[in-house]
């Protein structure tokens, strides 16, 4: 090759400057994502560190025991935990339905799309009102409205333990009726979500030999896409359970153990956010490892959903 | 053999399957409206209610002690600002965290083992109870006073709410910059640019709007949180007149909701519904405004 040529095109190395920024970034950016691992590593080490005074002092009968007095240094989180799972559970045998039905009403062809998208982006807006909002919107508005309801309830069927205490105000139905509310929005995304990707040719193929609409959304539609539909059912739960101030302000927070859904109760999270302001001593460590039973308790929840949905997911291309 | 059949092909609406079909269909609308509901009625009783209280007064006064003046409760102001100012250090905090975790995993490492676990973490630490959130900033900064000897603090109630934003931030991040193709990062480094050149002027603004998007979402639902910030800036009724103030107890919106609605002084109750009323309204203008900045996108999800 000429030599004018060669010296004209010569390859340009990297100065030192731009490997160090490149170098740095990319320091910078792995630190950043570190940070997450970090921060929940510390989130279980402190919430744990913070309560093995009460674990090694109550160890397992801590769920077990009800007892919750401050003035004799007994404490027992079987109400709270009692309330979070059957609150929770209780809502989403309620959302379930609800928010898969509305999903495949939305995803379906029965009304024109135009109407479809306003119901999809008004259920998602649901979920940017804030809790506490819907708090006290419950304690205000929808408490006092179903109360009668809840009496008629109370009345004809007293003798069942479930409703066996009379419906005074606050209590574990309205926060039944309120956490549904709450994770209506995220079953019904992720269901829509998860239906909106089933591809048209199982339906057309359905269709085609004959299925009804239901049948081929029963048989088809709701088969193909029920590892997202089980995903955001498990999500919900673990928004459930975690769920704090709406909870807090109309489930009454009393410690007494009842069988009674018209009965005040308390959840894990809206124990904390009652006592944890006022607590001192053994009872802060007490709170903690209640809150340590909560994070556990999301968590299983959480993880088992990301499996499932891996587990479960049917690619389509 | 005979295959003709006398049954007629003409819709027959008495059919079982017919009947059964038209049925569900109904409970199905019937479900859809029962999901719309609440939120028609939310929205509803807090813009019509919380909008009857809302004058010059409610935005800008401080609000007064419970059962002082039994006629009128002050106002909201001191909350306002504070929310905005806790909003604003969660955001200083979570977006270069969101942000350079999101360019990590989308960009350095794809399917790495540690970027698999960071998305798992970051899945986790979203699904962890944002009340845990508070506990958690109340047992490491307020509790041992890291913070200058202060213990209750609106930077401790911003650095809870930055948790609860920092998932959904890497999320987006990830999500939109794996939607940039990987033409536009050949040819970036085919015209001899560095990685970092490549990501700071090809990748991060081909993903912007989906990348606001995801911000302000994240903003969105912090904003509105309660449960992070009642141990950790507590409630404050006054303005905060310097940076000093920072390091002490901060009112907030959402806060001042809380202990507001639970007091049986009618002025509060109504103090709380017009908090809700400017809550509500800030909140849902954040969220439309960040779906229509994810359509603007040239790669966003259509």
């Amino acid at each position: 090759m000429d030599k004018a040529i060669k010296s004209k095109f010569s390859l340009r190395t990297r100065p030192t400057s731009e490997k160090l920024v490149d170098a740095s970034f990319k320091n910078i950016v792995v630190a950043m994502a570190s940070m997450v691992a970090i921060v929940l590593f510390s989130i279980f080490a402190v919430v744990y560190y913070e309560s093995t005074e009460s674990i090694s002092r109550y160890g397992l009968r801590f769920l077990f025991s009800s007892a919750w007095n401050p003035v004799t240094d007994e404490y027992g989180a079987f109400t709270a935990i009692y309330g979070t799972l059957f609150t929770s559970i209780a809502s989403l045998l309620i959302a379930i339905p609800l928010g898969v039905g509305t999903a495949i009403f939305i995803t379906e062809n029965i009304i024109p799309e135009y109407i479809r998208n306003v119901i999809g982006i008004m259920v998602e807006l649901l979920a940017a009102i804030p809790s506490v909002v819907l708090g006290l919107w419950a304690v205000f508005i929808m408490e006092p409205f179903i109360r009668p309801f809840l009496n008629i309830i109370y009345e004809l069927f007293g003798f069942i333990p479930f409703f066996g205490t009379q419906p005074l105000g606050a209590g574990m139905m309205p926060a039944i009726l309120i956490l549904v509310v709450m994770i209506l929005p995220i079953i019904t995304s992720i269901s829509k979500d998860s239906l909106n990707q089933v591809p048209s040719k199982l339906r057309q193929a359905a269709y085609g030999i004959g299925a009804s609409r239901w049948t081929t959304i029963f048989k088809v539609i709701i088969p193909a896409a029920i590892s997202g539909i089980t995903g955001g059912v498990l999500l919900a739960l673990g928004r459930a359970m975690g769920e704090t101030m709406a909870v807090t302000m109309i489930i009454g927070n009393s410690n007494n153990f009842s069988w009674s859904i018209f009965a005040p109760s308390y959840t894990i999270s809206s124990m904390l956010a009652n006592q944890f302001g006022e607590a001192d001593g053994s009872q802060v460590s007490s709170l903690m490892y209640a809150a340590l039973i909560l994070m556990i308790l999301t968590l299983l929840v959480n993880v088992f959903a990301q499996w499932i949905v891996k587990r479960l997911s049917l690619k389509y291309q | 053999m005979n295959y003709t059949s006398q049954k007629s092909l003409t819709y027959n609406p008495s059919l079982t399957r017919n009947i059964g079909n038209k049925a569900l269909t109904i409970a199905s609308a019937l479900f859809a409206i029962i999901s719309v509901l609440p939120l028609i009625l939310v929205i509803s009783y807090v813009l019509i209610k919380g909008g009857s209280y809302i004058n010059l007064d409610t935005l800008i006064l401080e609000p007064e002690p419970p059962g002082d003046d039994l006629l009128s409760a002050g106002g909201i102001g001191p909350a306002i600002t504070g929310t905005f100012i806790m909003s604003v250090i969660a955001s200083i905090i979570s977006i270069p965290v969101g942000v350079g975790g999101g360019i990590y995993l989308a960009e350095y490492s794809k399917s790495g083992k540690f970027a698999k676990f960071i998305r798992f973490g970051s899945n986790v630490l979203a699904g962890v109870p944002s009340i845990i959130a508070g506990v958690f900033i109340y047992a490491i900064i307020v509790s041992t006073k890291i913070l200058f000897g202060s213990m209750f603090s609106g930077i401790a109630g911003g650095i809870s709410l930055s948790i609860l934003m920092v998932p959904t931030i890497i999320k987006t991040t990830d999500e939109a910059l794996k939607l940039v193709p990987n033409d536009m990062r050949r040819a970036a480094f085919g015209v001899g640019a560095s990685k970092f050149t490549m990501i700071t002027n090809i990748t991060l603004p081909a993903a912007f709007s989906s990348i606001s998007t995801g911000v302000l979402l994240a903003l969105a639902r912090a904003a509105g949180e309660t449960a992070p910030l009642i141990f950790t800036a507590l409630f404050s009724r006054y303005y905060i007149t310097s940076f000093d103030d920072l390091f002490y107890e901060m009112g907030s919106l959402s806060v001042l909701i809380y202990n507001f609605a639970l007091e049986p002084y009618e002025a509060q109750n109504q103090l709380a519904w017009a908090a809700s009323f400017i809550l509500v309204v800030v909140l849902l203008s954040l969220n439309i405004l960040s779906r229509w900045i994810g359509t603007l996108g040239a790669f966003s999800k259509k």
